[in-house]
């Protein structure tokens, strides 16, 4: 029988069709999971978390968030609009808005400097959201950002509880100094999201704490007093651990983390 | 039939030509959007999604309304559908592919389109967005074109229609409410994390979309030898009369919710949009919206109203115009105001993003325009003939 | 034939522009341009892989490095030529251990292909001269 121009439209059609639902189901069965395991175990953590003590931050004091954008290369931008930030400082009652209306801790807290960055959430909503997996949890904890991955549709800012995911609305090399960026860490491309990474370019588990992290140390001297403490919870020998341990009982402070109520579980604790 | 979209009167080609302009600007604008990125609209880190989306989100309620028209003739037999399905049909595929190409326009990198498709997520509800949007537009073109096509032909519609048909139905529904969930899952936008989005957005979109086939009704009926008759004309505003209501009563219940229980997540934003709480920037259309709904409701419950094309197609007008703002503006927007961290950000569109946006209407009221020229012609040369279906 | 001379004068004009790619460069003289690539300065002879087969696949194995790498597997790449054992990295592994030369190796064939990686749009180095 004479094949017809309209059937072959139709074949042609069912055709590429069956390939693209191929494609993708066989995608889907390879990789389903949006946590990344490592082959060779070479991850030695299993939850990365940080510790916050606001009261330790000193007045005007903002090393840890220059060692931060420094070294990743986030730029100064012109236009307020497209600011990016990873990390950064505001009042108690914006780091903790269902607070808001409690009179007498806010007062408690006037002028206390909270710094407020992406909290690698346990229970990650911004990983859920994400339709292509560029941003995935790592096997340490870790919220990690594949700039490679990424088609900016936002999904992951407007999923975050806690506004920690900035959006490239243009190029950021508009906004960084040619002399200062840092060669090491590449700079991203406008149109992706980006956010803190807990410094996992660097040697965590070789003895490299997050620039933020190093920042503090070295301004006030000593691990012991710093005001940001970075260590795996689940390793009872972690630097994290000692910290916990004197700061709740010695100090008598309390671990509070933000926005309890969404569910995420959040691993950045700030010690009040 | 593709032959019958080329040939029209003088007044059909200048319409198509002011779409194609109106397309080819906002075009030449997204190319400046392409070099320069989403800079250029209005949103910002605090309000990451903006018109763009507020019009996608808009856009999906009119496809899905496409359902009312198939719905009563192919399940409950009502023949004074039969006329116009088709008309429902073409406007559900258009209006799909406005959403699709609203998403697109929104995208940082639009480049990377496939890694939609390489990295399937079906942990994301965007995912199953892209399934059924894409799937909703493919049954709509495919039954419409077969079955206009058996029309011309005098035939009947071939057997595989009736399934399609059928399940274009479900399809529907779950295209909006899969749209609605991507706001309403999200535990960080309180605005948002609302059980009733899904039933605002069908409510809504059961309003908006047959509003607008009444007025294109009687464009139609105005400019062409098309008439879509009578009783179809007065369905349809009964179903515009009962949407309305609905939705307007579902947005009381949020009033509602949020004010009687006075929980500060809750009257955040709408502190925000009715008594300007934390910025000016969207209070008059908060208030527009609400009085359009209730002038609209007030015409289309009064028979004499809705019975009256002229007042009818006023009625339709303010429907559509509010869920239009009221979906767009009034939704997705304000999700963003507050922030998590409880600052207030305003937003506005640029000039550029609005001509984008116009472009993305010029083409899709241009596709619009082809298939309908294409369906009206066929079905006034075919005559009043009733088809068996 | 109706209309000759107008089909007549579209066919000329159709074949000039489907023909492009094969005269405008002789025409610019591009044609002449020659390739001249810069071995490592460092004298290595020896890549991760064969000559052959870095330059069909250079690209897929540089994707290949940073999905892996970016996505958190294995760092360490084995050499199916040699067996020597290399850290994935653009940077470290080929461009500061021998392809120093950057503009006179991996750009110099770039341009003269017209192709334009886009890495580094994002990833910065620091050539040496």
């Amino acid at each position: 029988m004479e094949l017809t121009r309209r059937e072959f439209l139709k074949m042609a059609g069912f055709a590429s069709a069956g390939v693209v639902v191929a494609a993708s189901a066989g995608s889907l069965l390879a990789g389903c999971s949006p946590v990344a395991k490592s082959a060779d175990g070479s991850l030695k953590g299993k939850q990365l978390a940080m510790l916050i003590v606001p009261s330790r931050c000193e007045e005007g004091c903002d090393e840890c968030i220059r060692a931060c954008h420094l070294n990743h290369n986030v730029p100064n931008l012109a236009n307020k609009k497209h600011e990016i930030k990873w990390i950064w400082q505001t009042e108690f009652q914006h780091a903790f808005p269902e607070y808001m209306e409690n009179e007498l801790l806010k007062e408690r807290m006037e002028g206390v400097p909270f710094l407020v960055l992406c909290n690698h959430c346990a229970n990650p909503p911004c990983v859920r959201a994400c339709p292509t997996k560029a941003t995935f949890k790592r096997e340490d904890g870790a919220v990690m950002m594949d700039y490679h991955r990424c088609i900016g549709c936002r999904f992951c800012v407007a999923a975050c509880p806690y506004g920690a995911r900035s959006f490239n609305f243009e190029d950021p090399r508009n906004g960084l100094d040619k002399s200062k960026i840092n060669p090491n860490f590449p700079t991203r491309t406008k149109g992706v999201v980006e956010k803190c990474n807990f410094c996992t370019e660097l040697n965590l588990y070789g003895g490299d704490l997050p620039y933020c992290v190093q920042a503090c140390i070295k301004k006030k001297g000593s691990q012991e007093a710093s005001a940001l403490v970075f260590g795996d919870l689940a390793d009872e020998h972690s630097v994290i651990h000692t910290a916990l341990e004197h700061l709740q009982k010695e100090e008598k402070l309390i671990p509070l983390r933000r926005k309890e109520i969404a569910g995420t579980q959040p691993k950045v604790y700030y010690l009040v | 039939m593709i032959d019958k979209a080329l040939r029209g009167s003088k007044k059909y080609w200048l319409w198509l030509g002011f779409l194609a302009t109106l397309f080819a600007v906002g075009a030449g604008f997204y190319v400046d959007q392409l070099w320069h990125g989403l800079g250029i609209t209005g949103m910002s880190r605090d309000v990451s999604w903006g018109f763009y989306l507020a019009n996608f989100t808009f856009f999906v309620g009119v496809a899905a309304s496409g359902v009312m028209l198939v719905l009563p003739y192919y399940l409950h037999n009502q023949k004074e559908f039969g006329k116009i399905t088709i008309l429902g049909e073409f406007l559900a595929v258009v209006a799909c592919g406005m959403c699709i190409t609203f998403v697109t326009v929104d995208l940082g990198r639009p480049d990377r389109l496939a890694n939609l498709f390489l990295h399937p997520s079906p942990n994301s509800i965007l995912f199953f967005d892209i399934i059924v949007l894409s799937g909703y537009l493919l049954i709509n073109i495919v039954v419409g074109w077969a079955v206009l096509d058996a029309e011309y032909k005098g035939e009947k519609p071939r057997r595989w229609t009736k399934p399609l048909i059928l399940l274009s139905i479900p399809w529907a529904a779950s295209i909006h409410t899969v749209t609605a969930f991507i706001y309403a899952g999200l535990a960080g936008r309180p605005f948002w994390l609302t059980a009733i989005m899904a039933p605002r957005f069908l409510a809504t979109a059961f309003a908006a979309g047959p509003a607008l086939l009444i007025i294109i009704c009687l464009i139609l009926r105005k400019y062409t030898d098309f008439d879509p008759g009578k009783v179809a004309i007065k369905k349809l505003s009964t179903i515009v009369t009962y949407a309305t209501i609905v939705g307007f009563f579902f947005l009381l219940c949020e009033f509602f919710t949020a004010f009687y229980s006075g929980a500060p997540e809750h009257t955040a934003t709408l502190k925000y949009l009715l008594f300007a709480e934390g910025g000016t920037g969207l209070q008059p259309y908060m208030w527009a919206v609400l009085f359009m709904t209730v002038a609209a409701i007030a015409l289309l419950v009064y028979p004499k109203t809705r019975y009256r094309y002229d007042t009818l197609a006023f009625a339709c007008f303010l429907v559509f115009f509010s869920i239009w703002i009221d979906k767009g503006l009034l939704l997705v927007i304000p999700g963003f105001i507050p922030n998590p961290l409880h600052e207030f950000t305003q937003y506005w569109p640029t000039a550029k993003e609005l001509v984008i946006t116009f472009g993305v209407w010029g083409l899709g009221f241009l596709v619009l325009s082809l298939l309908y020229k294409i369906a009206i012609s066929v079905k006034l040369e075919v005559g009043d003939r009733e088809i068996e279906h | 034939m109706y209309d000759k001379g107008k089909i007549v004068i579209g066919v000329i004009l159709f074949l000039a522009l489907f023909t492009i790619p094969f005269w405008y460069s002789q025409a610019t003289g591009e044609a002449d341009r020659k390739l001249d690539l810069k071995p490592p300065p460092n004298g290595a002879t020896q890549c991760v892989e064969s000559a052959g087969y870095m330059r069909a696949k250079h690209m897929d194995l540089l994707n290949d490095w940073r999905n892996q790498v970016v996505r958190g597997e294995d760092r360490t790449y084995v050499s199916k030529l040699t067996g020597e054992t290399f850290d994935k990295s653009l940077t470290d592994t080929c461009l500061e251990q021998c392809h120093t030369n950057k503009s006179q190796f991996c750009d110099e064939c770039h341009s003269y292909l017209g192709v334009k990686p886009s890495c580094w749009d994002c990833h910065n180095i620091v050539e040496e001269e």
